[in-house]
Formats: C-alpha cells, structure tokens, sequence
C-alpha cells in the first residue's frame, strides 16, 4: 500500500511539473514556463546527487563542480562557435558547436572524467572527511574558473544565443521546457530502473556494511566509484541545461552554495525517494519565488524548514506524504 | 601436507606487546571439520581475520587452494571460495532476507554491474537464493527485514549467505554464539552434514557441540596451539585440561 501512495504522489508531481507550463502557455505567462524549466533542471541536478547521496549513502559535498564542468561544457563549446576559434587546434581541431546535442555528450563526458578522478580519491575517506574533500575538490575547480581569463574569469560567460535542437526552436521557452522536461523524465525511468537492478542491489549494500560486501566478493569501492560517476554525469548534464536557460554560466555554479543548494533539494524532497529531487527543488523554487519577492531575507525560514525536516521529516516531502519507504 | 585446502604455516600476529598470534601452524583438510577452540581473548577471532584477509600477519604463510594468499585482499580470498560468518551477526540490516542472499548470489555470479535489469525479478538469483534460504530454514522469513527477525535466524541467515558462496572452505566464528539449546541443536546437525560440502574451520565455544562435531581439534591459548588431535585426544591432553580448568584445578 505504502509503495502505491508513493507512486500517487510521484504521479501527481510529474502531472504538476507538465501542466502547469501548459497552462501558463496558454495564458501566456511566459516567466512561470522559465520558473518550472529551473525546478525540472534543478530537479535533474539532484536526480543525480540522489544517486551517490541517497542511495549509496556517498554525502557528496562538491556536486557543483559536475554541475559547473556541465554549465562551462555548454557555455565554451558556444563561445568558440560564435567567434569561429577552434577549441585546439592540436592533434586535430576541435571546433566549437550550438548543437545541444554535441555540448551534452561533452558535458557527460567531462563531468564523468572529473568525477572519476574526484572519487577514485575521496572514496578512499568515509564521513565527515568524504564531505570536507568532496567540497575541496570543487572549490579547487570553483577557484579555477575564477582565475582562468580566457573564459571570463569572475565575470562568467555570455552564451548569446541559446544552444540549438534538431527540429526545435530552443528561444520558445516551451520548446525548452519539453527538451528539460524530457531529460528528467529520462533520468528519474533511469534512476528507478538502477535502484532495482543487480547494481542497485550492491550500491545499497555498499552504503550498509562494507565488512559484508568484502566478505561476499564484492568491493565496495568500484560499487561507490560507479555511482559517483553515474550521478557526476547527470548532475554535470543539469549544469549544461542551466547554462542555456540562462544564457549564462559563472564560477557561481561551481561554488559552495550550488553544492548546498542541491543538497537542500535532496534532503528537502525526501533522500533516496526517486521523486525527491523534484519535490525538494519545486518546494525551494516555490519559497525562492514567494518569499524571495517579499523580503530579503528567505532563506531563513528555508534554514528553519529545512531544520524541521531534518529533526523530524527525515524522508522528506515525499516521507512525509507517503509514508515510510518499503525495504524488501 | 598436500592434500590441505587451507594451511597455516607459522603466522604470527602482534599488537603492541600482545602476540595475539604465535607461530600458527593449522590446515584444513577435505571433508573435515576442524574445530578451533580455546579461552576468551586466546586469539581466535584474529586468527579468522588472518585467514579471511581482514588482517595481515607480520610474518608466516597461509595457503588457500593450492595458492599462497598473503598478498589477497578480503574480497579476493572471497571470491577464490573462502566463506566466513561473523562473530556477531554481519548482515544489510535494511535488505530483506531475500536481499542479503541475493546480493550473495550475484557476487558469485559475477555480474554485478547490470543495470537496467529488475534483480527482484531475476529468476536465475532467485531460485537458488530460495533454496538457501529452505535449506537453512529461513524460506518463511524470505521477506522480512534482516533487521527485524530473531537473533537466532540472523545467524541462520548468515549461514545461508555463507552457503551461497559455494565456497571450497567455510570459516565460522562462534556460529553458535547467543543461541538457544534448542538452535544449538538445530545447528549441530546442520553443521554436520556441511562438512561434506566443504571443509569447515569452527571456532566455537559450546564444547557439547564442539565434541560432536569435530575431526580434529586445535586448542589456542594466548596466540598459541597447545595441542591438535581428535577429540578423545584433546579430552586426555593434560595441557589442555590445565588452560580450561585454570591453573589451580592442575
């Protein structure tokens, strides 16, 4: 029973998430469009923290840096096309590209690449230490970016015209929305899909007894480091929508905050709920809009939200709704 | 000894002053078990943790298969058909019963990085992780959380993940360890039929099962064997009467 009412509420959350752009299409309220297409990115961002944080227990405190490689992927493949500088010019040239196509597997596989590196290291610690060189690495990579004058420095980095789709026109902001709304779609089928698997299996495991894992043959090392590179990859996939959606891309995606934003997202919507990066980034988006406008100071009673759900609602959203999660 | 599948030769192991363990020298041969028995803080368990790779001795060889294993990890001792239970119940406490054999079966089943198929629905793990679960008696309980069911089918449960590993020796640390008389029981009898499976190295303090159960017994006392031989053997060892009974009943 409890299995069903999640899947209700995730029912519900995904009819929310299409209708109402829909809705605002038709009322021409073009700014709501852009505000759900940030929830279904930030949404995508936390679908893969959801995948180290939830359920391989991994807190990754740098999740930023996938999310900024994915922006950065995004907003200097545009830069070198719109001013015809090739990327390298050695071995071969590398030119730049607007296909949104070319700048996701670009962003996938930078953001793999980085976390590969990333957790083939900090897989090593567990805890607190996990988190603090989680959260090193990307400051590491934030400070990069400040200093590197070639792509803006501190100032980040125009994206002039958002990056193009076969067939569609990405400046209609409904046209975006289905093309984000899509890759999230495609991500949380993925992201139930693993959880069920025979790695799925092992991750949990992983995240349980490492004694137990080693014992039966399996390390639990390569489980982690696989998960850290899955959820690297969507994160990094997110990052690369949001750089089009704002025609933009800053160190600021890289920094700290971003780290902690999606991790509020998370821990907000419910950890290791397959919908609770959707629950969490839509209820952090709906307070930024409401509270945001009315003073300046809304996230203090985000911190106190935040706080009761942690202390009391530890599934989240979605715990608190459908009940505790079904194990076997 | 060639025809051993597991043999110590020599380990020793120190922690500070403490020898934990003293020039071990012990095998496993087919068929048998082998049952290691001695007092608290004797140096059994680091002994199993040696075996299993979860220690490294400083010094001595362990052979495993006709292979030297030092320089093996836990996972890779495992994987070459070296299965352990621990001491105190290790176990996924948040998987069902199911889940924990399961997880066992697809170790030993090498494909672990699937990804897109159900496991819950993956006939070819469930079936034997069912038959496991039959032959340890656990199949009503396939279901239930590890965490919720009794300690007595938390150390059944070990078992069964032992089993799955179709291992070419067992190592079990105090299998009996917090079990009723009437487990106890149950157990001795299974344990008796394993040997033919695979040998098994026993630690074990309940000396009624340890008696009925053993080819051969080692007794450790502070890191060091006193003495190996049968049961009727150890029985008579007056050594061995001196290090249980104390040293005034001497």
């Amino acid at each position: 029973m409890i299995m069903n009412r999640e899947t209700i509420i995730n029912s519900v959350l995904a009819a929310l998430l299409i209708a109402i752009p829909l809705v605002a299409q038709a009322m021409g309220e073009i700014f709501i469009i852009t505000l759900v297409t940030k929830v279904a990115i930030l949404a995508l961002a936390g679908v893969g923290l959801n995948i180290a944080l939830g359920y391989g227990g991994l807190v990754s405190f740098g999740h930023a840096a996938f999310f900024g490689i994915g922006g950065y992927a995004a907003g200097i493949l545009a830069s070198h096309a719109l001013n015809y500088q090739p990327i390298a010019t050695w071995p071969f040239e590398i030119s730049g590209s607007t296909q949104m196509i070319v700048i996701w597997a670009v962003a996938l596989i930078a953001s793999a690449l980085a976390a590969l590196v990333i957790g083939a290291i900090t897989l090593r610690t567990s805890g607190v230490y996990f988190i603090m060189i989680t959260l090193a690495f990307a400051q590491m990579i934030y400070y990069f970016a400040i200093s590197w004058p070639a792509y803006g420095g501190e100032d980040g980095l125009s994206i002039y015209v958002r990056n193009g789709f076969p067939g569609l026109n990405t400046l209609d902001p409904i046209s975006f929305f289905a093309i984000c709304a899509v890759l999230l779609a495609l991500a949380l089928w993925f992201s139930a899909v693993l959880v069920r698997s025979r790695f799925g299996l092992a991750l949990h495991g992983a995240r349980q007894n490492d004694q137990r894992m080693k014992s039966v043959g399996i390390a639990p090392f390569r489980i982690k480091l696989t998960a850290f590179v899955i959820s690297a990859m969507i994160t990094g996939l997110a990052g690369a929508l949001y750089a089009d959606l704002n025609r933009f891309v800053s160190p600021s995606m890289l920094s700290w905050h971003m780290s902690g934003e999606i991790m509020v997202f998370v821990i907000l919507g419910g950890v290791g709920r397959l919908f609770g990066p959707v629950a969490g980034a839509g209820l952090y988006i709906l307070l930024e809009h409401l509270l945001g406008g009315a003073f300046d100071y809304w996230q203090l009673p985000l911190g106190v939200l935040l706080l009761l759900v942690v202390l009391f609602a530890r599934g989240g959203l979605i715990g608190l709704l459908a009940g505790e999660r079904k194990h076997a | 000894m060639p025809d051993a599948i597991l043999s110590l030769s020599n380990v020793t192991k120190q922690f500070g002053a403490l020898l934990a363990s003293d020039q071990v020298t012990l095998d496993l041969k087919p068929g048998e078990i082998h049952a290691l028995i001695g007092p608290n803080g004797a140096g059994k368990s680091t002994l199993i943790k040696q075996i299993a790779g979860e220690l490294t001795p400083d010094s001595g060889e362990i052979h495993f298969a006709g292979q030297n294993i030092g320089g093996l990890d836990a996972v890779a001792r495992a994987r070459m058909g070296l299965a352990r239970t621990f001491q105190v119940s290790s176990l996924m406490p948040e998987f069902s019963v199911l889940q924990n054999v399961l997880l066992a079966q697809q170790a030993v089943s090498g494909k672990i990085f699937r990804f897109f198929r159900p496991v819950l629905k993956d006939k070819s793990l469930i079936d034997p992780a069912m038959a496991q679960l039959e032959r340890v008696g656990l199949a009503d309980r396939a279901h239930m959380r590890a965490a919720d069911i009794s300690h007595g089918e938390r150390r059944q449960l070990e078992m069964a993940v032992a089993l799955s590993l179709q291992p070419k020796a067992f190592l079990l640390d105090e299998p009996m360890a917090g079990m009723g008389p009437e487990g106890s029981k149950r157990l001795t009898v299974f344990l008796d039929a394993l040997r033919h499976q695979a040998p098994v190295l026993l630690v074990e303090h309940d000396m009624d099962a340890v008696f009925a159960l053993a080819d051969r017994i080692s007794v450790l006392v502070y890191g060091k064997i006193i003495a190996t031989g049968t049961v009727d053997d150890i029985r008579n060892n007056a050594e061995v009467r001196r290090a249980y009974l104390g040293e005034d009943a001497a």
